[in-house]
């Protein structure tokens, strides 16, 4: 009789954990500039490369390099600089006003600015992003979108957009091209994938985007979006912002180890990319190309962006307890504000003084509208939307049924 | 029998009207809104080129196009996320699910995404869409295409759930939940897709081209949703049914003699309450019926409603006929269906009471 091995169950391990550093050569980081860029009309198959190599554009010394260089003049760099500023700041401020209970739970995107930031340059007024959680950078990077009210949202209180209905961070911004955000993960991959083929029913020009983590990839709806995306040849970018972390897991536990989740659109017939996260410029040349090829009717594309979750999950989670608490500091991609700011030094067009003065400001903006924000209310004083609002937007008209539950709740 | 007290009905004299099987009112609702509005699409899984496996959709790729009417990949979830993010953009998509039994992989974008996106969106978003789904059994589909899922969509606020009983009110619910600004499920009780099923299953059924209801107006006309129909006025007991249960319950108060009041819903939830109420404050008796499995079915939710709007009127206490908690089984399909023998006997008991 034939002697077999015990089988053996594979559970994936990160490299580090606490007290014990990170061994980031998982990664496979390409060198600034190394990676090719192909017409846009390319086949997926044709971008089997790019979905296992890393395209960059900014080197160590904050040059940029190589065939993915945009057409970025040094104002719009600027602007890109300060809203990834802006991102961070209005992040730490929501943090501290989430420990004095004025919101009941804040998602910061430390780390993960530049993603959303030069991704929403390279769309167009009536785009349509099916965001995360996690890409407020998207909102923040717009001009039309006061800050107070996004924090209004936050704080649950009466002119809270949402009326109260939402977890803060759950953000609709229809009029900025931005989805209501759901909190059932990967929900809103396939409905961006539906939202781009009902563009082109109508032959309409505008395009989709869907945003999506590593760990969610996991979920049917992820590939469920990647099949109709093909078969469809829909107009849509599908991101997948792979920050190495969900909530505890590891991204090998969402199936990326050796292996890219750019890898799964080449499968898919879908033109895939690997991109570097923390480069403002390689984001937005990424953006660009992707957004080019829907517009162009030439299909999807999916775009990994390597990047790291700089902060906890969020307010209820403690990332020390499960992986190396200088983390960020040691990854291979570093900051993506530190890099922009260098590169703009770089060129000649920024300074650490314009920096600090950018930061002063900037703040000041944010606590600004901190202190607008809080004259309608916050969770914890208690100035929340009425309860009557609870009944309503269930149904378009209001049910008999919930009519005769308001009047027994009696408001 | 089939005395219909709806005001809807008033005009139904004055149009004209043609023979159609259920099937045909359905694809002639679809047809009439296709034509009316252009943002009405139709996919899923076989109803494009091929016209669906009920042939619902038979002929609406060849007029409409392939953009407005085209084939699914397998996969409900994606039939129905798609279909969110369409009606997000401004698209009014109509999807078939194959079988109601296979709408379980969408059921987090049924219950999480297309009924609450208005709620949480505060009005921002809207998906307004209809998900048709042929559902019940007696045709020997097993336990894979028989089942009747309507109380897993009754208990999900922001979602409207339908059940036409015969191809008048089909076409005329169809069209209405087309029109309507929220997410409509649409179940087809695919045992009267040809005909009037009354339960006896060893003997024909006579074709709706032979039938009152089965003449259905060839243009546009709308059933309104939240609005049940008297199916039979009586006065001994009310019968609280829906879909094929209604020609059962028919059938069994004929086989008793007993002078039922069958009530058919349509609109299963939100519902029309009121007539409900004046049916069984009229007769003091009640017996729900239904396909569905017994347990937490939707019947429950009617007996409490009866029993809180009409206790000091019920002269019995109320019945309940359906299938029973057993998976749908293949060849004890006639032992599992409530046919009238059971709506027969809970109807004799609760004159008793």
């Amino acid at each position: 009789m034939t002697q077999h091995q015990a089988l053996r169950l594979h559970v994936p391990e990160p490299s580090g954990r606490p007290g014990c550093a990170t061994d980031f050569s998982y990664l496979h980081v390409s060198p600034a500039g190394a990676v090719r860029r192909p017409e846009t009309d390319t086949t997926a198959a044709d971008t089997n490369d790019l979905a296992y190599g890393l395209i960059r554009v900014l080197d160590e010394q904050g040059q940029a390099v190589g065939p993915w260089v945009p057409d970025l003049d040094a104002m719009r760099l600027r602007k890109g600089l300060r809203a990834m500023m802006k991102t961070r700041i209005f992040d730490g401020r929501m943090l501290i006003a989430q420990r004095q209970k004025k919101l009941s739970f804040y998602m910061q995107s430390l780390g993960e600015e530049a993603i959303g930031t030069a991704h929403s340059f390279a769309l167009e007024p009536g785009d349509m992003c099916f965001p995360t959680y996690r890409q407020q950078s998207l909102l923040l990077a717009r001009d039309d979108i006061p800050m107070w009210e996004m924090m209004c949202q936050l704080m649950s209180n009466e002119r809270d957009p949402m009326r109260g209905r939402q977890l803060p961070v759950m953000y609709s911004y229809k009029r900025a091209g931005f989805f209501s955000i759901s909190g059932n993960l990967a929900t809103q991959y396939i409905q961006a994938v539906g939202w781009g083929m009902a563009s082109a029913i109508k032959g309409d020009t505008k395009i989709a985007s869907a945003w999506i983590g590593d760990g969610a990839t996991a979920e049917a709806d992820f590939h469920t979006a990647l099949t109709f995306a093909h078969v469809y040849r829909a107009p849509v970018i599908l991101n997948v912002v792979n920050n190495q972390w969900a909530i505890s897991t590891f991204q090998a536990i969402a199936g990326g180890e050796q292996t890219t989740f750019a890898a799964r659109g080449v499968g898919c017939g879908i033109a895939s990319l690997r991109v570097d996260g923390n480069d403002f410029l390689a984001v937005y040349a990424a953006s660009r190309w992707a957004a080019e090829r829907a517009r162009g009717n030439l299909g999807p594309t999916l775009i990994e962006w390597v990047t790291y979750r700089g902060g906890p999950h969020s307010t209820s989670d403690d990332p020390s307890k499960y992986r190396p608490a200088d983390d960020w500091q040691r990854f291979p991609l570093g900051d993506p504000i530190a890099r922009l700011k260098q590169h703009l030094i770089a060129i000649g067009e920024w300074s650490e003084a314009q920096h600090e003065q950018a930061q002063k400001e900037l703040e000041a903006e944010v606590a600004a509208a901190q202190k607008e924000a809080e004259s309608y209310g916050t969770l914890l004083d208690g100035h929340i939307p009425s309860p009557a609002a609870m009944f309503e937007d269930v149904y378009k008209d209001m049910p008999e049924h919930l009519r005769r539950q308001r009047q027994e709740l009696g408001v | 029998m089939l005395t219909k007290v709806k005001p809807e009905t008033a005009s139904r004299a004055e149009m004209k009207t043609v023979p159609m099987s259920m099937i045909q009112a359905l694809r002639s609702a679809m047809d009439v809104m296709m034509e009316r509005d252009d943002n009405v699409v139709v996919f899923g899984q076989d109803v494009g080129y091929f016209g669906g496996v009920f042939r619902v959709t038979e002929g609406l790729q060849a007029k409409y196009g392939k953009s407005r009417c085209f084939d699914a990949p397998i996969s409900e979830g994606g039939i129905v996320g798609a279909a969110v993010g369409m009606g997000a953009y401004g698209l009014r998509p109509v999807v078939e699910i194959q079988f109601a039994d296979y709408f379980y992989p969408a059921s987090d974008q049924i219950v999480s995404e297309a009924a609450r996106l208005r709620y949480r969106s505060a009005g921002d978003f809207t998906a307004p869409m209809t998900i048709r789904m042929p559902c019940g059994g007696g045709i020997y589909g097993g336990q894979t295409h028989s089942q009747s899922p309507e109380a897993l969509f009754t208990h999900v606020c922001g979602i409207r759930t339908v059940m036409p009983s015969n191809p008048y009110d089909a076409k005329g619910l169809l069209i209405a939940s087309i029109e309507n600004d929220d997410p409509v499920i649409f179940l087809e009780p695919k045992r009267l897709y040809n005909g009037p099923f009354d339960g006896h299953h060893d003997r024909p059924v006579v074709p709706w081209s032979k039938h009152e209801l089965g003449n259905v107006p060839e243009g546009y006309y709308q059933v309104p949703l939240e609005s049940a129909a008297v199916f039979r006025p009586g006065k001994d007991l009310t019968v609280i049914t829906y879909g094929t249960m209604v020609w059962v319950s028919e059938c069994a108060a004929r086989e008793t003699g007993l002078d039922a009041e069958i009530i058919d819903l349509r609109s299963l939830w939100p519902l029309d309450l009121d007539t409900i109420v004046n049916s069984v404050k009229k007769t003091g008796r009640c017996v729900v019926v239904h396909e569905a499995t017994r347990t937490s079915g939707f019947g429950a939710e009617l007996v409490s409603l009866v029993q809180e709007n009409c206790f000091y009127h019920l002269e019995a206490p109320i019945e309940r006929v359906a299938g029973w908690d057993t998976p749908y089984p293949h060849a004890q399909e006639w032992a599992y269906f409530p046919g009238p023998e059971r709506v027969g006997a809970a109807m004799k008991r609760v004159m008793e009471g």
